[in-house]
């Protein structure tokens, strides 16, 4: 991180950049896609579940904020986001499949 | 990216704390104001008396006035008086769609004759909405909040020996005393810094999450104010009129079921109306847990109560208390001041962090003639959003004090003024060299803030020698805050003026070795 400006590869600086658009984009599904996953499994009433979801998922967004930048590849960044997403929307559908 | 965890966490600290560092200083520095906004309004409002207390007085005074002037609204709300606000503050959706805000003295019950001023409500309302159109504002003041709490994980981690290095002061080192300095502000004051982060984006989680409620509710909007702002559920209006009960007998009823309680927001929906609805808010200082949209909630025609519900199960405790604790409504004095010195020490450590970026790296081209573009744009930044919006804070004080009372859309140009200003110091930034301008809007401000209490007492008569002679803490509290700033500044400035340049001071530490320099 020595000189930011020059010297820097375009491959570097656009990692940058994906990574940036995992943490915002690709944290914001997530986690609200896990507050949403908690609401649903939680025995609670409507509105609580829903505000303790909502809760998490602040703490679950600063999380994937701070992988997107820890891990090793922006591909790793993205793949650590997609997959839990992936995994939550499935569970997701199958209860709302179960519901109805 | 690739040297580890802990360098690709300090990394992420650096970077997401200078992009986002301007915004937040003047969140933090703003909403810390906000935490003395009644004590503000106070001194933008000098004509307004006090009285004594008397909710039941004032609450048939301002239903006096309301029904004289606002009758056929839909929504009538009321503020009463408490210690630290002396007016009774009622709001209504005006015909044309525009909120009215109105300010009753408390002994006429008619409009106060006082100056048009936001006072401290521009501070507060600044410090989340940025004076962007809603909902932009929020979502940005967020996103800053979010960062803020990524930006103090990652410090957390980086500062590995965090509570070792707390101990660890080193003054007049350069470079060194501003880390000391921000990473003892940063530690110290860390729970309020967490605390205060994650709160506002829990203040904003519905406007946040919006997929959260949809996959909840769906389509069911009223069973979303149900659930979360029970007091929401009033009956549409009947169209047919009714005479509105006594909101004061209503009051006695309320002191009745909970004696010592105060009055927080009173809502009168559909007024004069058969279906009318009276909600008595609960005041934020009775309770830390904030409860927007519960009450008592009476029927508006005979009285009688149709529900009480007060935030109870453990989640709501938690958001509601997140809430509270954020506002810090139930404060008294004491803790009140240290919520203000927390504030002040979270945009000290924002501000250390954006000095200490700068200095590092034009520490590298110490040698070179002209420092590269982006540090030059990081310097003229850094002065404006520090000096510049301290500039801009104090002439909005100035603005209320010198704008002429009678002048139309005067609390508009009070804002305007206080965004001139600060785009004045942007443009004195850009033009100056860095050191000079920050002597200059630094000593600027130091006059300014100083000179507040002369200003005040000229004007209007209730200077220092008034407010403190009667007791009026508010009034005094805004004059000796502001001059009690003004010397800081005026110390910082001089450390500044005897501090020189980085380069020369490298070579006085050459010569002049185990010598402070």
């Amino acid at each position: 991180m020595k000189s930011a400006t020059v010297g820097l590869p375009v491959v570097y600086r656009l990692g940058v950049c994906s990574r940036i658009v995992a943490a915002a984009l690709g944290g914001y599904v997530l986690a609200s896609l896990t507050g949403i996953s908690l609401a649903a499994l939680v025995p609670l009433a409507r509105g609580e579940a829903m505000i303790s979801g909502m809760m998490l998922s602040f703490l679950v967004y600063v999380v994937a904020v701070l992988w997107c930048f820890a891990c090793h590849s922006a591909w790793r960044a993205w793949l650590g986001l997609l997959v839990p997403s992936l995994v939550l929307a499935a569970v997701n559908g199958v209860l709302l499949w179960g519901h109805s | 990216m690739k040297e580890g965890f802990r360098q690709a966490m300090a990394w992420l600290h650096t970077w997401a704390g200078l992009v986002f560092g301007w915004l937040l200083f003047a969140i933090f520095l703003t909403g810390t104001l906000s935490y003395f906004k009644d004590e503000v309004n106070h001194w933008t409002h000098p004509e307004i008396a006090s009285h004594p207390l008397d909710d039941a007085a004032a609450l048939d005074k301002a239903q006096r006035y309301l029904e004289q002037h606002a009758a056929g609204m839909k929504t009538w709300y009321i503020n009463l008086p408490d210690e630290r606000q002396p007016y009774i503050q009622v709001m209504y959706p005006g015909p044309s769609g525009r909120f009215a805000n109105q300010i009753l003295d408390a002994g006429s019950g008619q409009l106060a004759a006082a100056r048009e001023s936001m006072g401290g409500e521009f501070f507060y309302q600044f410090h989340y909405q940025l004076q962007l159109p809603y909902p932009w504002g929020r979502w940005l003041a967020s996103l800053c909040a979010l960062v803020m709490l990524v930006t103090l994980i990652s410090g957390i981690i980086t500062h590995k020996k965090i509570f070792k290095e707390f101990f660890t002061f080193r003054p007049r080192k350069g470079q060194r005393s501003w880390l000391d300095g921000h990473n003892a502000v940063g530690v110290l004051v860390l729970p309020f810094h967490l605390m205060i982060t994650y709160s506002s984006l829990v203040i904003f989680m519905t406007m946040l999450l919006p997929g959260n409620i949809l996959a909840q509710y769906g389509k069911q909007t009223t069973a979303i104010y149900d659930d979360l702002m029970p007091s929401r559920g009033v009956p549409a209006a009947a169209n047919q009129p009714a005479p509105l009960v006594s909101l004061s007998e209503l009051y006695r009823d309320f002191q009745q079921q909970a004696p010592g309680s105060r009055l927080g927001l009173i809502e009168v929906d559909h007024p004069g109306d058969a279906n009318a609805s009276v909600v008595f808010g609960r005041h934020g200082g009775d309770r830390i847990v904030h409860q927007i949209g519960y009450g008592r909630v009476y029927d508006g025609v005979s009285g009688a109560l149709r529900f009480d519900r007060q935030v109870s199960s453990v989640p709501m405790m938690i958001a509601g208390g997140l809430y509270g604790m954020h506002m810090g409504h139930f404060a008294g004095p004491g803790l009140r001041w240290l919520y203000f010195l927390a504030g002040i020490g979270g945009t000290a450590m924002i501000g250390t962090g954006l000095v200490m970026w700068l200095g590092k790296r034009q520490l590298k081209h110490a040698k070179s003639a002209r420092q590269p573009f982006h540090l030059c744009l990081v310097a003229v930044l850094n002065v404006m959003s520090m000096g510049g919006l301290m500039l801009a804070v104090i002439g909005f004080f100035y603005a209320n004090r010198l704008l002429p009372f009678e002048l139309a859309g005067r609390s508009g140009l009070e804002v305007r003024v206080f965004f001139w200003v600060w785009a004045l110091s942007a443009l004195h930034a850009a033009l100056r060299p860095a050191r000079q301008a920050w002597l200059e809007q630094l000593g600027l401000a130091a006059l300014l803030y100083a000179g507040l209490p002369l200003l005040n007492a000229v004007t209007t008569g209730q200077g220092l020698n008034r407010s403190l002679a009667q007791g009026d803490w508010a009034m005094a509290g805004v004059d000796l805050t502001a001059l009690a700033w003004g010397l800081l500044l005026a110390w910082a400035v001089r450390k500044l003026w005897r501090n020189v340049p980085v380069v020369k001071a490298r070579k006085v530490a050459m010569s002049a070795e185990g010598e402070p320099t």
